[in-house]
């Protein structure tokens, strides 16, 4: 009975990883080529699931066309934000960037509470997706969905990152920008590509974390926002696959930990582990060890 | 500098002190000033303390700290659960200061703790573990049997007068002001500029950082004190992320180069909400827009006066 | 990066025997003192002047014109942050409440106005609220939305002496002072209601309870339920938690439940997680029972999922889709100002309004600045009965509403009476 428990647990631990792991793969593109932590990533996801509510409820379109609206209109808003509010301050401390950040985020969830009210609304039926019961298992069929799109989309940006002109010359940025810069690289552009990526993977969250939890509301991203974030700095902050790792390890150690020790607790332990693991691995799972030049 | 000169500024500065207590002292009393502004005297202050204590680490250190609020978390409830169990034992004059004391060494305490992993992290490493600290601490709060679970930590008593805090606030600018010139503000000046560099000077670079981090949690930990025995009541969603944000946005914006710039920055930001307030739901909306503008314009060109503009050209 | 100001800068270009060597370190640090002592002071003194030309006298309660005598409801809630909806709830019902009174002439000759600032549900803001509302000339006060918050505020308006009606802060403490009453019940109140229900009506006999851990309405239902389960016989198979850190996914926890064998789910919690409990949990083969916290679930799902509500329980002082008069009265009223269905935070308020304008009447009082005037209100409240759409209510002296609640089922997306 006890590995019955074992599996299950390790089952939702990777349900809820999925989630984590596609917001930390948007977090760890931006913070990997721009070097910066854009705090308003998760507000993104909540705006790219609200959209769909709202388009899906209140202007009745179709489905699977609000789904490329909202993936649309959360590019448009990545890259506005980087263009209005993150562009001035390329040069200055990313300790000043982190506050515009943080101003950001809590503009878009003002904003959103002031359009669409300050309660959770229902994410509507998209797709319907039936549920296979193995036993006393319930595998539901959304979330394989999210973890194979989450897998589809982390190697689509690896092969757009590292087979492409554009991915080299965001590689180029990320690892030295003055020196891209030298070589020609359209600084500007590669960023607002990046912030555009970073959003598009963000609207593709967002509708799944509607799929897999049903209510959204204006303050519905700040939380996976925070344990993405930490996903991503446990993995490897910059580091593609380490996104995807620790946004799954963060899961699983999550659900291992309600299921097995206790549900009320399971953040302060969780995140307990979390220092533990950096205590190990200072730049995390696999993240690049920084050597100090003098 | 002119010894005398310096004596004489921190006789200045005490008597600027002392008149201005004594004027809002009796503008209080007389009933001229509204409720509404008697009402954010503690939030100014403990904002201005926590503030100062956020800016030893982030503007004189130079590490992003964002679970400070976990430190005054810390503090109000050792500092509050000290004084409800004092609270017939003692006479008030031994057990408020001893409260205080309570609350900062269990907040130092803890700092000295959590700097063990700390300290061999960089950058954005050590800002996420600050931020799970503060999430553990508030996790911690929430579950623990003595803090009083979900509904709080109730019937602390309300020792924190408009006197005393006041004297705590301006006592915590002028030392962190003290602290800012001397030797160990300068070498952690140094190891913020270039850490090897301060090592190479033969600068105890962990052991400076470890002490960093202890003072501003036990100055934290002191706001936290004194918050839990104004409002006699405590909850752990007071402390939260939103909180060490808010107070890292203070240290900000008053530009990371001085303790009264920090101060400043630390009233403003409590006052605009409350003035605001008449924006209703807005005003949160509005907060958030001018927090952005005041970055951008802190950073770019168009804000610089000419003569900085042409000091630029010249060098 | 260290920036030094103009002043510092230029010393590094004086010249010695020229006009620049004025500006020495000494003659900057006394500059610099004197701008900034100057500055100091010149913000507070304006400061206090602001205030002090803000101040309400207490004659402005008073009136200049004979028929403009306004009587000043004050409340606060949270009108940002994550418990916005809760306080935007409050401060409607209590509008619309406001609103139909003034249309029907006010209450003894005076109009009502309803002043609400937002307090984000944190205790420190509620306060400064309260002291805005204070200064804005609130003559009678509505407390705060939410129990955390209220604590401290509390000691506020007992020291002013203002009557104070709660509609939603359910902590027991609340109420601790003889100015202070409420309109919904009381978190331990409501746990022991629904475990004496579900032993007298045999609903079930193995209970599991799923509640959340950081709000003290949930946790207090919840210590009061498992005392009173134990006492009456049924097992509480199992307890699962979760906390507003962790308030999205509750799958380990349905799990668990699922494992216990557990007939009948106990959830003291809001409709809002509620709601998501009911998504993620379909497969459950349980009955769902929820006290007031829980009404407004059926609107919350929509109607794309109103399936998931049938056959879901809860003991509720309202309910939306009532068929007696006032109840419909009043969805009806909310509906047209504000596009929803009232939710149990909105009846409350409404309740709350009316209690205040019934405590106005029975107290006799004819003018705002009768002497006594708060004494006068506290006093009647003892004997008062007000007919709400939460239920008919009187008010014991340690400000505790006395009345009942209804059991429901859910079905086709209604409520029905429990029948047994």
């Amino acid at each position: 009975m006890a590995s019955l428990a074992f599996v299950i647990a390790m089952i939702n631990g990777i349900n809820l990883g999925s989630i984590y792991a596609l917001i930390a793969l948007g977090y760890t593109m931006v913070y990997g080529i721009a070097k910066m932590l854009n705090f308003a990533h998760g507000d993104v996801i909540m705006a790219g699931a609200l959209s769909i509510v709202v388009l899906v409820q209140q202007f009745h379109v179709h489905p699977v066309l609000s789904i490329l609206i909202s993936v649309i209109l959360c590019v448009a808003l990545g890259v506005l934000t980087e263009k209005i509010a993150y562009k001035p301050l390329r040069n200055s401390s990313s300790l000043s960037v982190l506050i515009t950040a943080i101003g950001v985020s809590y503009l878009m969830q003002n904003l959103a509470q002031i359009l669409f009210g300050s309660s959770l609304r229902s994410f509507p039926k998209v797709f319907h997706w039936p549920s296979m019961i193995l036993g006393s298992v319930e595998l539901k069929m959304d979330r394989v969905m999210t973890i194979a799109v989450t897998f589809l989309l982390m190697f689509l940006v690896l092969l757009f990152v590292y087979r492409t002109k554009i991915g080299l010359a965001m590689r180029a940025v990320a690892q030295d920008r003055e020196a891209a810069m030298l070589m020609g690289v359209p600084m500007d552009r590669i960023i607002s590509i990046t912030f555009a990526i970073g959003a598009a993977l963000a609207a593709v969250a967002g509708f799944f974390f509607g799929v897999a939890y049903g209510f959204v509301g204006p303050y519905s991203g700040s939380m996976p926002g925070i344990k993405a974030f930490t996903a991503a700095v446990f993995g490897g902050i910059g580091s593609i696959p380490g996104a995807i790792l620790g946004g799954f390890l963060l899961g699983l150690a999550e659900s291992m930990v309600k299921t097995f020790v206790s549900s009320e607790l399971s953040d302060a332990i969780v995140f307990g582990l979390l220092i533990v693991v950096l205590l190990i691995k200072p730049t995390g799972l696999l993240g690049k060890e920084i050597r100090d030049k003098v | 500098m002119n010894r005398l000169w310096r004596k004489k500024r921190f006789f200045l500065g005490g008597l600027l002190a002392l008149l201005l207590f004594v004027l809002m002292h009796s503008l209080i009393q007389s009933g001229l000033v509204s409720r509404h502004i008697q009402s954010l005297f503690v939030p100014v202050g403990l904002n201005m303390i926590l503030a100062l204590s956020l800016f030893l680490l982030v503007g004189m250190l130079g590490e992003l700290s964002l679970g400070h609020a976990g430190f005054m978390s810390i503090g109000a409830y050792a500092g509050g659960l000290f004084s409800k169990v004092m609270m017939h034992v003692l006479p008030v004059w031994v057990r408020f200061p001893l409260a205080l004391l309570v609350g900062a060494l269990v907040a130092a305490l803890l700092a000295l703790l959590l700097s063990v992993p700390v300290f061999r992290l960089k950058g954005d490493y050590l800002a996420i573990v600050t931020l799970a600290f503060g999430e553990i601490v508030r996790s911690l709060v929430i579950n623990l049997p003595f803090t009083g679970g979900a509904a709080g930590l109730k019937g602390i008593p309300k020792d924190t007068s408009f006197s005393f805090l006041y004297w705590i606030v301006v006592f915590t600018i002028w030392l962190t002001r003290w602290i800012y010139y001397s030797k160990i503000g300068l070498e952690w000046r140094a190891i913020r500029d270039n850490a090897i560099a301060a090592e190479a000077c033969g600068i105890p670079v962990v052991s400076r950082k470890r002490a960093a981090f202890v003072f501003a949690a036990s100055f934290a930990g002191i706001a936290g004190v004194l918050y839990s025995h104004h409002y006699s009541i405590l909850t752990a969603e007071v402390f939260g992320f939103n909180r060490s944000i808010e107070v890292l946005v203070m240290v900000v914006l008053g530009g990371l180069e001085s303790a009264t710039a920090t101060a400043v920055s630390a009233f403003f930001l409590t006052i605009a909400p409350e003035m605001l307030r008449f924006l209703n739901q807005y005003r949160m909306l509005i907060y958030s827009l001018m927090l952005i503008i005041v970055m951008i314009g802190r950073n770019t060109q168009w804000a610089k006066p000419k003569w900085f503009q042409q000091r630029r050209e010249n060098a | 990066m260290p920036h030094q100001s103009g002043t510092v800068f230029l010393l590094n270009f004086t010249v010695p025997g020229t006009v620049k060597d004025k500006l020495t370190k000494e003659w900057v640090s006394k500059m610099r003192f004197v701008k900034k002592g100057a500055f100091i002071t010149m913000m507070l003194l304006v400061a206090m002047v602001l205030s002090a030309c803000n101040q309400p006298t207490p004659a402005a309660k008073n009136v200049e014109t004979k028929k403009d005598v306004v009587l000043k409801i004050g409340g606060s809630g949270p009108l940002t942050g994550a418990a916005a909806s809760y306080g935007t709830s409050v401060k409607q019902g209590a509008q619309v409440a406001v609103e139909e009174i003034n249309t029907n002439g006010g209450v003894q000759g005076m109009k009502l106005e309803l002043l609400f600032e937002d307090d984000a549900a944190d205790p420190a803001l509620a306060v400064s609220a309260y002291a805005r509302l204070v200064d804005k000339g609130m003559h009678v006060s509505m407390g705060t939305t939410t129990s955390g918050a209220g604590m401290a505020m509390t000691e506020e308006v007992n020291k002013d002496g203002f009557l104070m009606v709660t509609p939603s802060a359910s902590q027991k403490e609340i109420t601790r002072f003889d100015n202070c009453f409420r309109v919904c019940f009381t978190d331990p109140d409501q746990g022991t209601y629904a475990a004496d229900f579900i032993a007298d009506h045999e609903v079930a006999k193995k209970v599991a309870v799923l509640y959340d851990k950081s709000s003290d309405y949930s946790t207090g239902i919840r210590d009061s339920f498992v005392e009173q389960a134990a006492q009456r016989g049924l097992e509480v198979v199992s307890e699962q938690a979760f906390t507003s850190q962790s308030n999205t996914d509750f799958a380990v926890q349905i799990q668990a439940i699922a494992n216990s064998g557990a007939e009948l789910v106990f959830l003291p919690i809001y409709y809002q997680e509620a709601a998501m409990i009911l998504k993620q949990g379909s497969t459950l083969d349980v009955t769902f029972f929820g006290v007031d916290g829980m009404d407004g679930v059926i609107t919350q799902l929509g109607a794309e999922y109103a399936d998931l509500a049938e056959g879901v329980m809860l003991l509720t002082p309202f309910a939306a889709d009532s068929t007696d008069e006032k109840t419909v009265h009043f969805v009806k009223l909310y509906q047209t100002a504000y596009q929803s269905t009232p939710d149990q935070f909105a009846a409350d308020a409404y309740d709350a309004v009316y209690t205040i304008t019934a405590a106005v009447k029975a107290s006799g009082v004819k003018s705002l600045d009768e002497k006594d005037f708060n004494a006068k209100l506290v006093a009647a409240m003892t004997e008062i009965t007000v007919e709400g759409v939460t239920g008919t209510m009187t008010w014991s002296k340690e400000g505790e509403p006395a009345k009942s609640a209804t059991a429901v089922v859910i079905e086709n997306g209604k409520y029905v009476a429990y029948k047994k």
